[in-house]
Formats: structure tokens, C-alpha cells, sequence
């Protein structure tokens, strides 16, 4: 069991310093490749038809970008796993498309609290049958469909009865709930005087749970979100991960935020660089619209908050790397992630004007999926 | 390897600073904005004689350790606490500044022996930059100070204006210092006949007319330099003196290289000030029992909650805008756009957040008692000078989108 305070630290070596590493680059530029190439072209398609089509998912499980750091014993590539890496990946891929990307990612939502919360027995369990050869989607059901959801004090209780936990409350935005085999539940567990949030895993099939309709949503069309209900689940107690760690919970909630605001920064960067690319061909008055200060400033303001936001991103990161809590820099950065995503999808689909409204262009698109991560929690970690 | 902790030797020098900036810069911080044109001259003697045996140290160790530079970065983070403690008391601090980065940007290396070795002793000594006149200010292929060539002299005739430290730069009686004067040596050559000089404090036709009184740094002298007939020495032009017609803006860029280096320090300053203001209201606000709840949803945050999340969030992204700006400059890399994006985000950062907490204490922000209202007009400076906000945008444009100036003006 990988403890947070076991992590690496390596501060008497630090220095200031904003390169990547040799294998991050190459990381990036394979991760960049794999989104420009096949995931970019089949964004529209995929958002207009509701799905994701699954060589897409195949061929990005055999990149190992979702299960890489899983120890080879468990099926993994047993590389050394890094938030910071983690987030440059997130940021590609949700340049090319945030659906896409999210489901991409999705086997990591059990990953990644398995391997750093779960006991040996549990690894066993839950990462030799999933870390196959073919990509398995897994999922996390943390929000709750209201609009003051908190995921330090969810709705959903896991009430101690005897060796198991009884489940019961309503989640939505459960991302690939009807075909993962497993979701990782957000639960408040509670045991005589205990009671605080926990994470479960709960096999889709178990008794008491029933995946409701898929959601429609404004953005990540492509993406199956669904509603979740518990009634009455029990789960053998083993299934509670992290149980003797306190700052498991705050932990996942930490690196999912890190996550989401990773992938605000790649949708804001690919809305900028379309208007960007946009403005510089089309004309009006005899020059090209990028060449107008009016157009030209909100260009540049785009670009100094993409960089500002990814700089903020990697600082939260890095400090989740080195093994502590960043509750408020995670929090600040997704705060600040979604709305400086939301500004700039919204300056894209204006830079383009009526064109911007118009589905042939991506940008309504992007603003569409940007206005989501307000909203979203626990749908994606790194 | 991606690393955002400060290396054990920049930490030390920021904490004796900070240490600096408490005890010797707070406590007269309101005094010297009310006395506008005073200089805190014990302050002044105090961080001359400290730069001096830390210079010393410095130069004994220097190259024996093989480290990478760090000097860009440890500049911005001593300037952000410098400037928490009185930002404009933190101008007043004697030194090469602006006028002695211009010599290490372009000078030679007699001119960077001749000009900056007397920072290294003596009294406090100042050196200034003189670029803006009454009719130019970021248009500066429009500067109407002329230098004309006379023998083994320059003489040079115009007006500047808004030179900060312009008169203890300039006058011998404050200090053996000097101004870098940036005139034209041929006004048909446009932006290519943009020239900088070296004008040593007290030289014959060098005057200071007059000192601005300003919203805020007053602290801080800003001074109008009248050239008339001011002759200086041939080898005091900085960089070449060739006027290159052929279309080159060569020396102009070389004079404009100096912004590289001196936006991330403003930037920097901009940062000092609206960390100050968001920590104090921030203390304030905790003892009436009102802190951020990291973590909860929008739904269940006070305005207040809110409004100190956005502020923490504008500074955290300025003050990493302006590291890497710094970083890239201790690498040797190019960073006028990286300069440029720091600047523009921390002028705007900091107008926000001291804005923001005035608002937020209401009768105690408004009021002389605290120095909130003084941050507010202090910060306000740096959203203007080296680079209006909208300056800054204009060269972030241009380098993202590939636009010359001609293209996109």
C-alpha cells in the first residue's frame, strides 16, 4: 500500500523550474499525436451521435494512458505514477474532445484509488480481473442530483451493519455507469459515532443498484452519464477503500479536481486556438479580424489565461505528487478553471460570430463542454 | 523536471527580506505616502550598506558552486516582498534599476565596467531611465529628443518625463548616479534611429524641472529631466551607433530586450502589493470568524468566500506567469512574450484584488487609518508603467498570432 506520506520527497533538491522531464515529453507528444489524429476527427461525429466509438477507447488503453502505473504484477505497465504527468495528458486529450477524454480516462477512477488506498488483498481483487488486454470502462458515482451537492457531506449513506455497509441514496453524472463492471460510490459511512465521507467499491451488477436512464445533458454528449440509485446495498466491509487512511476521500476529491481543471484548460486551449486560426483567415474591411485590436486583445487575453490556468493546474499537481494536501490550491484551480474555460468558449463562439452558433464549427462545442465543469465532481482523476 | 518550490538559497534571502520588509518598510509605509517627496533616508542608507556586503558575499562565491542562475527569480520573489512591505518606498531603494538593467542588457562590457562599478561602494548612488515625453509614451519611435554627433560627444536636447528615482539619479547632490536617456540620432530613420545614453548625474544641460505629485507611490520621486545642450561622451551610447535603414530595427529591439528583463520585475511589485492587501483582509475577515471553506460548493459559499477565492486565484496565476517569465530569463531563453503575459496579468491581478479589498472591509478599506485605500492607488501604477496593460496585450497579440507591428497596430 502506496501511503500518502510514503510518496517520494525530494525537496532538497528543488529549485524553481518549469520543464518537463525527457519522459513527460515524449508522454506528451505520444498523447498529443493519438488526440489530434484519432480523437480530434471523430469529435463532431461523436457528439451529434451520443457515442464513443470504442476503437478509440482500444487504442488508448493500449497506449497504457489510463492503467500505466498499475505494478506489472496487476497487469500494469508499473511506471511511476505522476500527477503532473497525469495532468498534461488530461489537457491533451480534452483539447481534442472532453467526451473522449473523460471516457478515456475513466478506468482510472477505480485505478487510481485501488492502488493508492486499497490493501494488498484489494488490489488483487479489483486490478487483476480489470487490467486486461481490452479496455474496461469503470466509473465513480459522487454527485448527487442537487444543486448544493457537497462532496465533504454527500447524501448518500453507508450505515455499519455488522461485517458489511448498507448503501442507500441517488447519484447522477455517473459517467459509463451501465457498462462498468465496477464504480467507485461516494458514501458517507456511518457506524455509531463515525460518520464521515468514504469511498465504496460496487460492482455495477450487486444487488440494490440500479442504473437509471441515461442523462441528457447541454455538453459531453458523447459521453453515457447516468443516474445512480442505491437502495440497500450491502457490501462486504472489504469493499471500503482507505477506511484506516482520514485523508483518503479528501485525497481522491483533490486529484479529480486536479483532473477536471486539466481538462477545462485543454477545452479553453482548443477553443482559443480555433478562434485563433479563424480569425487570422477570415476578413473584413480589407484585413483579417485577428488584425483588429478588439479581436486581437481578447486573443491575447486567452492565451495569458490558458498559460495561467495550466501553471496553477501543475502547481497543484506537483504538490499532490510530493504527497501533500492541496485542498486549496486544487480548489482554487478548478474554481478558476471552469470559469476562465466558460469566458473562453463563450469569446470563441463570438470571435466567429454567427458562424460560432453554427454546428459546423467546433466552438459551440467547446463551450458547451466547458459550461460543465462548474458542475462536475469525481468524474475523472489522475 | 516541473518544480514550483523555491531553492533553499532563494527561500533564506525572501525570508530575510520579508523579515526587512516588516520591520523597516510597514511601520513608515503611511508616513511616506503623506510627506510625498521625502526620501526615508535611514531606510535608503540601510539597504545601500546591506546591498553592499551582500554584493561582496555574492562575488566570492560566485562560479564556485556550479549552480544554474537563478538571478531573474530570486529578483522577482525579494521584489514581491519589498514591495509587501511599501511599494513605493521599494522604488526609492538605491541601485542600478532600470537605467543599470538597460546597461546590462546592451552595454559593453567597458560600459557595464564604467557605469556599473559604482554600485559596488561609496554612498547610495541611483540610476534612472528617461524614455517618455510629454507627446510619446508607449510609441516610442515617435521620441522627439534628438542626440546629435559632435566630435567624440553626443549632444543631446529634449524634454523626459515620468523618470522614476529621476532626481536622485540625476542630480549630483543626491547621487554620483546617471540617466538612461533614449533619443533619436536620426529622426527619418524612425524606431532604427532610436539610440540609448548614458548621462551622468550632474552634467552640464541636464535638469530636473519638476516633480510629479502622483495617486500613489508617492514615496517615490517622478521626475520631468530637461536635456539643453547636454553634451556626454561619445562611448556613452549604449550598443551600436550605426542607424541600420534598410527596413532593420535591430538597435530599437535592442533597447526593447531591456522590457524583458524589467516587466517581470514590475510584475513582481504589482504581485508584492496585492498579496499584502489580500492578507490583511484576509486576517481581518478571520477574526470576525469569516474564512474560506475550501471545498463546498458554489451554492453554499458566502459572497465573501467567493470573492477571496477569485482574489487568491488572480494572484496565484500572476505569480506564475511572472516565475516562468523569470526562469526563462535566467535560462537564456527568448521571454518578451512570456515578460509581457506577466506583466499584463499582474497589473491586472493586482488593480482587482486591492480594489476588491477595499470593497470588501467597507468604512475601513475607504479609510487613511489602514493602508488599504493606499495599496489600492499604489497598485494601480503598475498597470501602467513599463507597459500600459493595453501595450502588453498588444505584444502578447502580435507574438501569438505572428503579426509585426505593421500588421497589427
Amino acid at each position: 500500500m502506496l501511503a500518502v506520506e510514503e510518496l517520494p520527497r525530494r525537496e532538497e533538491l528543488s529549485m524553481v523550474d518549469f520543464e518537463l522531464s525527457e519522459e513527460q515529453r515524449i508522454i506528451r507528444d505520444t498523447v498529443v499525436s493519438f488526440a489530434r489524429e484519432q480523437i480530434r476527427p471523430a469529435a463532431r461525429e461523436a457528439d451529434e451521435k451520443g457515442e464513443i466509438k470504442a476503437e478509440v477507447l482500444e487504442q488508448a488503453w493500449q497506449l497504457g494512458l489510463a492503467q500505466s502505473f498499475v505494478p506489472e504484477e496487476f497487469g500494469g505497465f508499473g511506471n511511476e505514477r505522476s500527477v503532473v504527468t497525469g495532468a498534461i495528458m488530461a489537457e491533451e486529450l480534452a483539447w481534442a474532445d472532453l467526451s473522449m477524454a473523460l471516457a478515456i480516462m475513466a478506468p482510472r477512477l477505480l485505478l487510481v484509488p485501488v492502488c493508492e488506498f486499497g490493501s494488498a488483498e484489494q488490489k488483487k481483487r479489483y486490478l487483476l480481473p480489470f487490467c486486461t488486454d481490452r479496455y474496461l470502462s469503470a466509473s465513480a458515482a459522487v454527485v448527487e442530483p442537487r444543486f448544493d451537492f457537497d462532496a465533504g457531506a454527500p447524501a448518500t449513506t453507508a450505515f455499519r451493519d455488522g461485517d458489511a455497509y448498507v448503501l442507500n441514496g441517488e447519484k447522477c453524472y455517473v459517467p459509463l455507469a451501465a457498462t462498468s463492471t465496477h464504480l467507485v460510490v461516494l458514501a458517507n459511512a456511518e457506524n455509531g459515532s463515525e460518520s464521515q465521507p468514504a469511498l465504496f467499491v460496487v460492482e455495477r451488477d450487486a444487488p440494490g443498484v440500479r442504473i437509471g436512464e441515461r442523462e441528457k445533458l447541454m455538453g459531453i454528449k458523447a459521453l453515457a452519464t447516468s443516474r445512480l440509485s442505491l437502495e440497500n446495498c450491502r457490501l462486504d466491509r472489504s469493499s471500503r477503500l482507505g477506511a484506516d487512511e482520514p485523508g483518503a476521500v479528501s485525497r481522491f476529491l483533490n486529484l479529480s479536481r486536479v483532473a477536471l481543471a486539466a481538462m477545462a484548460v485543454g477545452v479553453a486551449r482548443a477553443a482559443y486556438e480555433y478562434a485563433r486560426d479563424y480569425a487570422k483567415e477570415r476578413q473584413a474591411f480589407g484585413v483579417y479580424i485577428a488584425q483588429k485590436q478588439a479581436i486581437a486583445f481578447m486573443l491575447a487575453e486567452m492565451a495569458i489565461e490558458v498559460d495561467a490556468t495550466r501553471l496553477m493546474v501543475w502547481r497543484a499537481a506537483w504538490k499532490l505528487d510530493r504527497g501533500k494536501d492541496a485542498t486549496r490550491e486544487a480548489c482554487i484551480a478548478k474554481r478558476y478553471a471552469a470559469e476562465m474555460a466558460v469566458r473562453i468558449g463563450d469569446n470563441a463562439v463570438q470571435i466567429l460570430g454567427g458562424h460560432g452558433y453554427i454546428r459546423d464549427h467546433l466552438v459551440e462545442l467547446f463551450l458547451r463542454n466547458a459550461r460543465g465543469f462548474a458542475a462536475f465532481e469525481g468524474m475523472a482523476v489522475l | 523536471m516541473i518544480d514550483f518550490e523555491l531553492s533553499p538559497k532563494i527561500a533564506a534571502a525572501r525570508d530575510m527580506v520579508h523579515m526587512l520588509a516588516e520591520t523597516q518598510m510597514r511601520p513608515i509605509a503611511r508616513e511616506y505616502d503623506e510627506r510625498e517627496h521625502e526620501k526615508p533616508m535611514d531606510f535608503i542608507t540601510l539597504m545601500w550598506n546591506l546591498q553592499q556586503s551582500q554584493a561582496a558575499q555574492e562575488q566570492a562565491k560566485e562560479g564556485k558552486d556550479g549552480e544554474p542562475s537563478e538571478r531573474a527569480l530570486r529578483t522577482v520573489v525579494m521584489v514581491e516582498e519589498l514591495s509587501w512591505g511599501d511599494a513605493g518606498i521599494y522604488l526609492c531603494i538605491p541601485g542600478p534599476g532600470l537605467g543599470g538593467a538597460a546597461v546590462q542588457a546592451v552595454g559593453t562590457p567597458e560600459q557595464k565596467e564604467r557605469f556599473l562599478s559604482r554600485f559596488k561602494g561609496g554612498p547610495p548612488k541611483w540610476a534612472a531611465m528617461a524614455i517618455t515625453e510629454p507627446g510619446c509614451g508607449s510609441d516610442t519611435s515617435q521620441i522627439q529628443t534628438t542626440a546629435v554627433r559632435d566630435g567624440d560627444q553626443w549632444v543631446l536636447n529634449g524634454t523626459k518625463i515620468f523618470v522614476t528615482n529621476g532626481l536622485m539619479a540625476a542630480d549630483k547632490s543626491k547621487s554620483d548616479g546617471f540617466v538612461v536617456v533614449w533619443a533619436t540620432v536620426d529622426r527619418s530613420a524612425g524606431r532604427a534611429g532610436i539610440k540609448s545614453f548614458v548621462v551622468e548625474a550632474g552634467t552640464p544641460g541636464m535638469t530636473v524641472a519638476k516633480l510629479e505629485d502622483k495617486l500613489g507611490i508617492r514615496a517615490s520621486d517622478t521626475a520631468t529631466i530637461i536635456l539643453d545642450d547636454c553634451r556626454i561622451p561619445y562611448d556613452n551610447i549604449l550598443g551600436s551607433p550605426e542607424v541600420k535603414k534598410a527596413k532593420s530595427t535591430e538597435g530599437f529591439k535592442g533597447v526593447m530586450r531591456t522590457f524583458d528583463a524589467t516587466r517581470p520585475i514590475v510584475a513582481a511589485s504589482a504581485i508584492g502589493i496585492a498579496r499584502a492587501a489580500l492578507e490583511f483582509t484576509r486576517q481581518v475577515l478571520a477574526e470576525h470568524g469569516i474564512e474560506v471553506r475550501y471545498g463546498l460548493p458554489t451554492a453554499k459559499l458566502s459572497a465573501l468566500e467567493k470573492d477571496l477565492m477569485d482574489m487568491e486565484g488572480e494572484l496565484e496565476a500572476a505569480r506564475l506567469l511572472t516565475w516562468r517569465a523569470a526562469w526563462m530569463m535566467d535560462r537564456g531563453q527568448p521571454n518578451n512574450l512570456e515578460a509581457s503575459m506577466a506583466k499584463a496579468k499582474a497589473g491586472q491581478a493586482v488593480t482587482f484584488i486591492t480594489r476588491k479589498a477595499v470593497e470588501l472591509l467597507g468604512p475601513l478599506g475607504y479609510s487613511r487609518d489602514l493602508l488599504l485605500e493606499k495599496w489600492m492607488r499604489d497598485a494601480k501604477i503598475n498597470d501602467i508603467f513599463e507597459g500600459t496593460q493595453q501595450i502588453n496585450l498588444l505584444i502578447v497579440a502580435r507574438r501569438t498570432l505572428g503579426y509585426s507591428s505593421r500588421e497589427l497596430s
